[in-house]
């Protein structure tokens, strides 16, 4: 049966410049999560932590957090998977403002959504299409939002380029839309001028972290870079573009 | 007195899951200026968790199915308690919110011949579900929010409405308070729309978040709107059991629609002992109670459960299906479930009962009101099929929009809102940071969720409910104590302690319904009442209000009578 055992939580506390990692020592279960273990914290001794969760099966992204120094889910980090011997430290993501202890504003994302142009179907067209035109497209459809490839892409988390660069999750719904068989927009200017695509410089670090495994730079970023350059860099392209004065 | 910012909408939408962000897609389309309030993010509510998919009857893959025979599916799912008209329309309308759904950008698993998809599911006669893999909620939240940040409607994102507000007998507004900094903020509004989605945190087993805490139904409540048959709640017969940390957590019906096998302990496909025609795709309620019994009677695994087994599908055809329980099972049970069974029991799922509303324009009661989705009654009776909640939200979704917007138009100017009423509620929300009691509101939490699994559970008596219901002024007292410390800055505490006062009331009103039904139909189950009454309680509704000192009223009423042309299409067998 159940097997209890007492774990110890460094959180970061606090707001502002008034915070501070506090350390909580709680009883686990067998096969608990972290976000199983900072809910019993905060049941048990820290009623006013703030953390943010919703559906603590991995589907609705709300618990990304950096547990040991990694952006993870906290209902997917098992406690038994980490160093018994040592404290999980559990910081907010850092690529965007903190408001308190865990919770982050990751406002400034529902601001970018807003500008990519939205699917755009011609209006009578049939709906008629194939599974293996589309199984790519619902790779990227799978993301939930955790934005956790948002808080380890260097151009955002190091560079601050938020105004400038959309990040791998934009670029991943764009490359959804882009690749639907039924779209008819172009939005390869967007991402390249106002998108900032080219400040991507493949690290790859944002497909490390995707819970949802999509495979973010192979089969999103790299095939959106090349179809802005064969678009708009071929230097055939250009010089035709010149000549027609387009 | 506190202060507070003032919005002033034709329309406000409360809740951002399917039927919030289909009914305010709606009100902006028909030019009406709309809020879209949601505790949340946006994108992050109920809805995503949906997994198997949305029924509608596009006969995509069976030929025969078509609205007539979904209608009747979902009044024998329900026991014949449905509100045969909501039915009737979900039925007739759920394949255009599809196609409108798909033409919107949702991308659904394909037929050979290039169409949506449908797959097998409980109490469906037809192959009806339409589906991404185990992701369908996901893929119809995304799409509506995608949709939706091109409407124009405003979005207050983590954002909690505590408090509706009259004027001349009709909701004019409502209180809400900002998580991030626990600033209030108050919404004059000529139309209210409640999308605020079920009751299931009031139980210790449920697949639901902590944001199902009954907010729509009590603030219905509180305006003096009816809540229907609320003792109907869905027990999801495939919750994970092991272990302890994903108790609960829901494994979807796809898993059963995909061919999955029900086994005890020994072995046995014990279906053929409760439903042999159907088995593993008998309706919810059968299974559940089929799976607490096989448990009860010493036939159960280890943890309590049975065992869920698809391992006989090949390994690359269940990962392409069932990708999310694939990997659930592997990350956190350690199950790889391409080569062993799961172990599941029932959880608290889906709450049926809700805000009484007409059928037609979702309006309740009281003017200005409406309700969509999970917290509105009537339309999935005493037990919803799977399948039926998505397309539930969609239609009734965009009925309440369409109506909501219509009577925000016909209203000239917002109504004053009573100061003393906006101060009052100001001064209760704050309360609890005076507060001196020893207790904070996670224990009175736990408390109730105690009283509520262990007595007014999946099976019910009597006794049990009348101990259940004697515990509520106690909680109510309790509740009224609890103390918060901090800041009213991101204080998870502090939501909670409002939150409790909501589930408490919701809580008592399912306790008392549930010793009102004297009959097991459907969800709900009386051991002191074994047999479904086919006289007297299949035609009735219970009601429940508040009265004007707080409690708690309870009556029965008969239920809207089914036209004969309606009943000849539930009683015809159609052909398979």
């Amino acid at each position: 049966m159940s097997d209890t055992h007492a774990v110890t939580l460094r959180i970061l506390r606090g707001e502002g410049a008034q915070v501070r990692e506090v350390e909580y020592t709680v009883d686990v279960e067998t096969g608990w999560v972290v976000l199983d273990a900072v809910l019993a914290v905060q049941a048990q001794q820290a009623p006013d932590l703030a953390v943010r969760w919703n559906c603590k099966a991995a589907k609705c992204g709300s618990c990304s957090a950096e547990v040991n120094g990694s952006p993870s889910l906290m209902c997917k980090t098992r406690l038994d998977d980490l160093d018994p011997g040592e404290p999980v430290v559990v910081h907010p993501i850092k690529a965007f403002p903190h408001v308190k202890d865990l919770v982050a504003d990751v406002s400034w994302n529902y601001e970018v959504n807003k500008k990519i142009t939205p699917f755009s179907p011609d209006e009578n067209a049939d709906f008629i299409y194939y599974q293996e035109d589309i199984d790519r497209v619902q790779e990227f459809r799978k993301c939930i939002e955790c934005f956790m490839c948002q808080d380890v892409c260097q151009v955002l988390r190091n560079h601050d380029q938020h105004p400038n660069f959309y990040g791998p999750r934009f670029l991943v719904r764009v490359a959804g839309l882009e690749m639907h068989p039924m779209d008819k927009a172009n939005r390869l200017e967007q991402i390249d001028q106002d998108g900032g695509i080219f400040l991507c410089n493949i690290n790859k670090c944002c497909t490390t972290v995707c819970p949802e495994d999509i495979h973010i730079t192979d089969n999103a970023i790299i095939p959106l870079k090349e179809r802005v350059v064969d678009e708009r860099y071929d230097p055939l392209k250009m010089l035709f573009r010149k000549l027609v004065g387009k | 007195m506190t202060n507070y910012e003032t919005v002033d909408v034709d329309v406000l939408v409360i809740g951002a899951g399917g039927a919030g962000l289909r009914a305010a897609i709606e009100t902006s389309r028909l030019g009406t200026r709309t809020a879209l309030v949601c505790k949340s993010l946006l994108g992050k509510a109920h809805t995503v968790m949906a997994e198997g998919g949305m029924a509608a009857a596009l006969s995509n893959v069976s030929e025969g199915d078509n609205w007539q025979v979904h209608f009747r599916d979902t009044i024998l799912g329900g026991k014949f308690l449905n509100n045969w008209k909501m039915a009737l329309n979900h039925a007739k309308e759920a394949p255009e919110r599809t196609n409108e759904l798909e033409r919107w950008g949702a991308v659904f698993d394909r037929t050979k011949e290039g169409k949506i998809h449908q797959r097998a599911f409980g109490g469906h006669t037809h192959n009806r579900l339409a589906h991404v893999g185990d992701r369908t909620g996901l893929e119809m939240i995304r799409t509506l929010q995608d949709k939706g940040v091109h409407q124009g409607f405003d979005v207050f994102m983590e954002c909690t409405v505590t408090h509706l507000f009259k004027a001349d007998g009709r909701v004019v507004g409502a209180l809400a308070y900002w998580r991030e900094d626990g600033r209030f903020i108050l919404f004059r509004a000529k139309a209210t729309v409640l999308a605020t989605g079920g009751v299931g945190k009031m139980y210790k087993v449920t697949s639901n978040s902590w944001e199902y805490t009954g907010d729509g139904h009590a603030l219905a409540l509180n305006a003096g709107v009816e809540l229907l048959d609320s003792e109907f709640l869905q027990f999801h017969p495939t919750g994970m059991v092991w272990p302890p940390g994903v108790k609960g957590l829901l494994v979807t019906e796809a898993v059963r629609g995909e061919g999955g096998l029900l086994r005890n302990a020994e072995g046995k496909r014990f279906m053929e002992d409760y439903d042999a025609e159907r088995m593993e795709l008998s309706t919810r309620d059968i299974v559940s109670k089929a799976i607490y019994n096989e448990v009860k009677e010493g036939r159960g695994t280890e943890h309590g459960g049975v065992w869920l087994d698809i391992s006989h599908k090949p390994a690359d055809y269940i990962i392409k299906k069932l990708p999310s329980m694939y990997h659930q099972f592997k990350d956190l049970a350690d199950v790889d479930i391409t080569k062993k069974p799961m172990e599941i029991g029932p959880t608290m799922h889906y709450t049926m009962g809700g805000v009484r509303v007409d059928p037609d324009s979702c309006e309740s009661s009281v003017g200005g009101l409406f309700a969509c989705g999970e917290v509105a009654g009537g339309m999935h009776g005493a037990n919803r099929l799977g399948g039926n909640s998505l397309s539930d939200l969609l239609v009734f979704g965009k009925r309440a929009g369409e109506t909501a917007a219509e009577v925000a138009k016909g209203i000239a100017s917002h109504a004053a809102i009573s100061a003393s009423e906006i101060t009052a509620a100001q001064e209760a929300l704050l309360k609890p940071f005076a507060a001196e009691g020893k207790e904070t509101p996670y224990d009175v939490q736990f408390a109730l969720q105690d009283v509520m699994q262990n007595q007014v559970g999946i099976m019910r008596n009597g006794d049990d409910l009348k101990a259940a219901i004697a515990r509520f002024p106690e909680l109510r007292e309790r509740a009224s104590k609890v103390r918060v410390e901090g800041s009213r800055i991101y204080n998870n505490g502090w939501h909670l302690s409002w939150d409790l006062q909501s589930m408490i009331d919701v809580a008592e009103v399912v306790a008392r319904c549930a010793l009102e039904r004297e009959e097991s139909r459907g969800a709900h189950t009386r051991l002191d009442f074994p047999d479904t009454d086919t006289g007297k309680w299949q035609k009735l509704n219970t009601v429940a209000s508040k009265r004007a000192d707080g409690t708690i009223e309870v009556h029965t009423q008969p239920k809207p009578k089914m036209p004969d042309e309606f009943w000849a299409l539930v009683e015809k067998k159609p052909a398979k």
